[in-house]
């Protein structure tokens, strides 16, 4: 059995009105048989935080086009994308691309 | 004899100062005269921007503060002057970046916008002024630029950028900075700059929030690296949909400038592989490293498959404005104008107007006697606003009495949002609230104000 662990999530670029504008969230994740990764993820936030329509967060197993996830201050690609196992006291960051000017 | 000679003397090296002062002021006037700016309608090509052999006198006096950096120095400056930099949109963030680009003494702005100026544009786009309200922006901002610092080259564009024009356009650049304001446009920008191998210096704002990296620059990724697919349409929020705070574009659109000035001097810009995220709010910036150049990517890749422009809107599904969409969601039947809702106001027809807004919209005006839920509201059917709908459909039944479908009018500001909200409310007809019957108000409180009641106000 893998420990709960605690991870620090934040929403920014407008993904946090999915979250009733809350930008920064501190979770713990249960205890599992597996260590979880990005793509368990993206699972627990759409089952415990999300309020509205999931679609614009989420597609297929995946973030949605537009929506770029951070890990520990890094591009998500560097780190595995949703294969990456998270750590206790990892920062998970969920930015919403911007195009105005 | 001698005391003649060094009157005369004297007496020529007056004339001959005022001959240079003459000469001077005739400069000057020549200058002001050839500095009408003319407007460009189409891309054509420009002769080649020509190097400085050394600084002038006047160019060490103007730029002496930033001369005597070390990371710019003479060198630096010379090579601003032979630089030139395409501007695409003169907005929020193109007025600043256009103007410390001429303040610094860059060589040549080609400064393209379709659009022209508004009242509304002025909290941010900070190089116009009320007097260039329906003036074209690209030509407000030349002659504001021009105004700053009239050795400048400026080339003001008023078209809009397409698959047609734009690599023809960019190839005649050294730098892009990309200061639109939808998505079609950014991927357009993104992939002539591939295809023209010109770095891409691009920014963006909303709300409270700005976001910058350079790309395509030296073996960097570029925008499609990041976001090979477009983001559904519906995900997408524009200015004047989603608000934003002047200052914000107004900093990001110096950060744009900065990076500018560094790779146009030879210093290098270091967002190449990296986003800058600022957040206004928090007052906090931050630095991401991105991944870097995707082997797969479908225009910079090993195997592009974008070889030349495409059809960005259909490839975005969206149209390459900020302009709001006009949804259409509704039949015929569900739907009434907005004179149609003035002589049931006129005729004191017993109905029930709900108004959708945000709460921060409803604000600023409202109609009276409408009742505020925002559609938010609606979609997560909190009880406290059911509550308050259901209250007001029975008070409405009882003045009717007999008529067993009360009528409600839902409004917005555009008539996009009331739409939506007819939809909601009306799956909670004869279920979550009586049995009423919905409709929306076509075109919302903006066609109220302008076609029925001009005091009302238009934001």
């Amino acid at each position: 059995m893998a420990a709960p662990i605690a991870i620090h999530l934040e929403f920014g670029g407008g993904a946090e009105l999915l979250f009733d504008g809350v930008k920064e969230h501190h979770v713990t994740l249960p205890s599992q048989s597996q260590p979880w990764d990005v793509k368990q993820l993206l699972v627990w936030i759409q089952r415990n935080l999300l309020k509205e329509r999931p679609e614009l967060f989420v597609q297929g197993d995946s973030v949605r086009p537009g929506i770029l996830v951070l890990i520990n201050d890094a591009d998500w690609e560097l780190m595995g994308e949703l294969d990456y196992q998270l750590q206790d006291q990892d920062n998970v960051v969920f930015i919403s691309t911007l195009h105005g000017g | 004899m001698a005391q003649d000679v060094r009157c005369l003397k004297a007496q020529l090296e007056e004339k001959e100062k005022e001959i240079v002062g003459l000469k001077k002021k005739l400069a000057q006037l020549e200058k002001n005269h050839t500095s009408v700016l003319e407007l460009y309608d189409k891309v054509t090509p420009l002769t080649p921007l020509k190097a400085k052999a050394a600084l002038s006198n006047e160019d060490i006096m103007r730029y002496s503060r930033q001369l005597i950096l070390p990371e710019l120095g003479v060198q630096g400056q010379l090579n601003l002057s032979k630089t030139s930099v395409l501007i695409v949109g003169c907005g929020g963030l193109g007025c600043p970046l256009a103007q410390y680009l001429a303040a610094a003494g860059i060589g040549r702005l080609g400064l393209l916008d379709y659009d022209e100026v508004e009242l509304s544009n002025l909290h941010r786009q900070v190089l116009h002024g009320e007097e260039n309200q329906d003036q074209a922006k690209a030509l407000s901002a030349a002659n504001a630029v021009k105004r700053l610092n009239s050795t400048v080259e400026c080339i003001p564009y008023h078209l809009k950028l397409s698959s047609e024009n734009a690599l023809q356009l960019i190839q005649q650049y050294d730098i892009v900075a990309d200061c639109s304001d939808n998505v079609p446009t950014r991927y357009l920008v993104n992939d002539s700059c591939v295809l023209g191998g010109k770095p891409l210096v691009s920014a963006s704002a909303l709300r409270m929030e700005g976001q910058l990296t350079v790309y395509n620059y030296r073996g960097g990724p570029c925008y499609r690296c990041l976001y090979p697919v477009p983001p559904p349409p519906e995900t997408v929020t524009n200015c004047s949909d989603g608000g934003v705070l002047g200052v914000v574009p107004g900093i990001m659109g110096c950060f744009q400038a900065l990076e500018v000035l560094k790779i146009a001097s030879g210093q290098g810009s270091s967002c190449g592989q990296q986003l800058v995220m600022f957040d206004a709010q928090d007052a906090k910036f931050r630095t991401i490293k991105l991944r870097p150049k995707q082997a797969g990517c479908a225009v910079c890749g090993e195997n592009p498959s974008v070889t030349q422009l495409v059809d960005y809107e259909a490839f975005c599904g969206s149209a390459a404005t900020d302009k709001c969409r006009r949804l259409n969601l509704l039949s015929g039947h569900q739907r009434i104008t907005v004179q149609d809702y003035k002589s049931i106001v006129d005729n004191a027809e017993p109905h029930l107007l709900l108004d959708v807004r945000p709460l921060v919209e409803v604000d600023i005006c409202h109609l009276p006697f409408s009742l505020n839920i925002p559609l938010s509201s609606l979609e997560d059917r909190k009880s406290e606003h059911l509550q308050l709908l259901q209250e007001r459909i029975s008070q409405l039944k009882q003045q009717m009495e007999g008529d067993c479908r009360p009528p409600v009018y839902v409004i917005c500001k555009l008539g996009n949002d009331s739409q939506k909200a007819v939809q909601v409310v009306e799956k909670m007809s004869g279920s979550a609230v009586d049995r009423i019957t919905v409709k929306d108000i076509s075109g919302g409180l903006m066609a109220w104000a302008k076609r029925i009641d001009s005091t009302f106000p238009q934001y």
